[in-house]
């Protein structure tokens, strides 16, 4: 089931009747998510990720702007008709009810010609658990669960439905961060498995860039960019997306572009064309820097951190405008940390250049 | 551990709370058992000299009483109608009220009102309500009546007698329950709807996306999340039950029953202020015992029965 959204915009009335600040949640959103995908809303706190996931479910009603699940049009439609799965955020399991009750609840709401016998609903909801391997428990409450086993407890009972549409809001906020990474790989293979359009939130890059087929990058209620995950970490489209993904994060310092290359203070680290003279910040991914003796762009060292496979050079500069500039390298190379300074080569694919006036990306060819 | 010296700080800092304790409390609990076990104990005839001999003499005279049954019966009356009708009553409210939006806070006061207001007032505004105003002229009655008999002239009725001479120990019950119920909201009321906004409104949310009908909303999910609360309302509903005594003063008077049939409507309470009265200390401190007993025993079935059914 593909959904599609159309210029879709939530505007929440200021609350003192006086002011006039209204708040836009989600501004102008269009995008159509393709059937059986995996898709992440991803962004910082209050960018409208939550906003638009509830839209979609029909928990709130978009100012204006359509739905659709496949060519239905589902804007006007009630929660419980649009057939969606819905895991909150934390949880919202019924504590008064075992496993096996909490699974089974969403079934018994059926009527009509969807009435269920008994026997089916139990075979459902074993069908679910088993799934989210959690067949074992069903006779326990929700408070005698971990954290990971109520997360997968819910995921059953919105599954149970055979929903068109599967919504998490924040999946995994509230796992510590190894079963964080074992219920990112569980998310994926269930979604895998019943093929599922799914649709979550996070505020997390990694957790959203590790298992989506696309993720949507959000700031303020606007679409940042759309895209796979590793194409929008190879090509942001502005200077907060560039910032948003990765860790550690991008490094961005203050330069200009005169005559045809682009200056770090006094220092000429590319020679670009199709650039006009202007000022810009300059995006440096931590893997497109590395160490050696013929470098074209010259840092102060602070150290080295040796982390296992990989190394981390941490240098300063006047012109970064975080307090460090990191370079991931291979712990096989060698840095000399005795020395005052580092001198780094750049890789022209990892370099991004934004205008300093509205933070959009400029594209340059290199020289 | 606490410096030695230093404990007579705090036996001074305590001893406030623990002399009114023991004056007000302890020694109280302690003199009923002793009065309740002296035979025919009384004050004044303590104060004469009287010496008392020990046994459970008060016990039996106060069940051998055809007044005491009475009182036994009327509380055990009142206690079984009104708390279930109040606490479903008050559910109900408690949920319209949780569930509108414009006006929650004035209708909330309005439902509150009662509770700040004097039972006896209330007793007395209930029993004008109930009332036939007008008195006898000669043979003739004066057709004036309270304005519930009004009402239901006006629906085309016969007016009932409900608490004046010559009433039924029915309507007379039946005033008493409207009164007590109505007397008894707020309270449930408030614990009601307090328990109601603290149940986490995701649960409602889930239970939408699920498309849960509202009468399986209330029954499988409000109702089980406000078990504790509700638990302690019928609880607290019980034992307040067993002590009425205000409410039908407030309505009857000091006759606790018609004019004709003074009384008639005494409760376990009244009966061990009766006892006082008549210097008979002994017979109310073992009516007190019983009706503590009674209260315990309620009590205890109220927590096993309930203790199936509360999700704390």
């Amino acid at each position: 089931m593909k959904v599609v959204l159309e210029n879709l915009t939530k505007i929440f009335p200021s609350r003192d009747k006086k002011s006039q600040n209204q708040v836009v949640a989600v501004s102008d959103f269009s995008f159509e998510i393709p059937d059986g995908q995996l898709v992440g809303l991803l962004g910082p706190s209050g960018c409208g990720k939550s906003t638009t996931l509830y839209m979609i479910s029909g928990l709130q009603k978009p100012t204006s702007g359509k739905i659709y699940f496949g060519d239905d049009d589902v804007t006007e439609l009630s929660t419980e008709n649009r057939g969606i799965g819905l895991v909150f955020q934390n949880y919202a399991l019924y504590p008064h009810m075992t496993v096996q009750q909490n699974i089974m609840f969403p079934l018994q709401n059926l009527t009509g010609k969807d009435k269920l016998s008994k026997q089916q609903m139990l075979d459902r909801a074993h069908e679910a658990a088993k799934l989210v391997q959690i067949d074992e428990l069903m006779d326990r409450k929700p408070s005698e669960l971990s954290g990971g086993q109520q997360q997968r407890v819910a995921i059953a009972r919105a599954l149970v439905k055979m929903p068109r549409v599967l919504l998490l809001d924040e999946p995994l906020s509230n796992l510590d961060a190894r079963l964080r990474l074992q219920t990112r790989e569980e998310i994926r293979r269930i979604q895998k498995e019943t093929g599922i359009t799914t649709v979550f939130v996070t505020h997390d890059q990694e957790e959203a860039m590790s298992i989506s087929d696309i993720i949507v990058v959000m700031k303020l209620g606007v679409v940042q960019q759309i895209g796979k995950p590793q194409s929008v970490y190879d090509d942001p489209a502005n200077l907060f997306v560039a910032k948003f993904l990765g860790t550690p994060p991008i490094n961005v310092l203050e330069g200009k572009v005169l005559d045809g290359k682009v200056y770090i203070g006094d220092q000429a680290v590319m020679s670009v064309s199709g650039v006009e003279d202007m000022d810009v910040y300059i995006g440096i991914r931590p893997e497109g820097i590395e160490p050696a003796p013929d470098g074209v762009f010259e840092c102060k060292l602070n150290n080295v951190e040796v982390m296992g496979r990989d190394a981390s050079v941490v240098s300063t500069h006047t012109a970064a405008l975080s307090p460090v500039i990191r370079a991931i390298i291979s712990s096989d190379i060698h840095v000399d940390t005795a020395s005052e300074t580092v001198k780094y080569n750049i890789k022209p694919h990892k370099f991004f250049l934004f205008s300093k006036e509205t933070e959009e990306r400029i594209y340059f060819e290199v020289k | 551990m606490v410096d030695s010296k230093k404990h007579w700080k705090a036996w001074l800092y305590l001893s406030p709370a623990i002399i009114l304790l023991l004056v007000f409390t302890v020694w109280p609990i302690f003199n009923t058992l002793r009065m309740a076990f002296l035979n025919d104990y009384g004050n004044m005839a303590a104060i004469g000299g009287q010496t008392f001999g020990f046994g459970i003499q008060n016990f039996i005279k106060v069940i051998e009483y055809k007044e005491f049954l009475q009182c036994l019966q009327n509380t055990a009356l009142l206690c079984v109608a009104t708390v279930p009708i109040s606490t479903v009553l008050a559910l109900l409210i408690a949920v319209a009220l949780n569930s509108i939006k414009p006006l929650q806070k004035t209708l909330q006061t309005i439902f509150f009102l009662p509770y700040v207001t004097n039972s006896i007032a209330i007793g007395m505004v209930f029993a004008a309500m109930f009332n036939i105003v007008g008195l006898k002229q000669g043979s003739h009655m004066a057709d004036t009546w309270g304005i519930i008999n009004n009402v239901i002239q006006f629906f085309g009725g016969e007016p009932i007698n409900w608490i004046n001479a010559g009433s039924s120990y029915v309507a007379n019950m039946a005033v008493m329950i409207i009164y007590i119920v109505w007397n008894a909201l707020p309270f449930k009321i408030l614990i009601l709807l307090g328990g109601l906004q603290s149940i986490n409104k995701q649960y409602y949310d889930a239970a939408k996306v699920d498309g849960t009908p509202k009468r399986r909303v209330l029954t499988r999910i409000t109702i089980p999340l406000l078990s504790p609360m509700l638990a302690y309302v019928i609880i607290t509903g019980f034992i307040g039950g067993f002590k009425e005594y205000s409410s039908i003063i407030g309505i009857f008077g000091e006759k606790m029953g018609p004019a004709d049939d003074a009384g008639r409507l005494n409760t376990m309470v009244g009966f061990v202020y009766d006892a006082l009265e008549r210097d008979r200390q002994g017979r109310a401190s073992a009516a007190a015992l019983i009706l503590f007993a009674i209260i315990l025993i309620v009590t205890l079935i109220n927590n096993k029965v309930i203790k199936k059914r509360v999700h704390y």
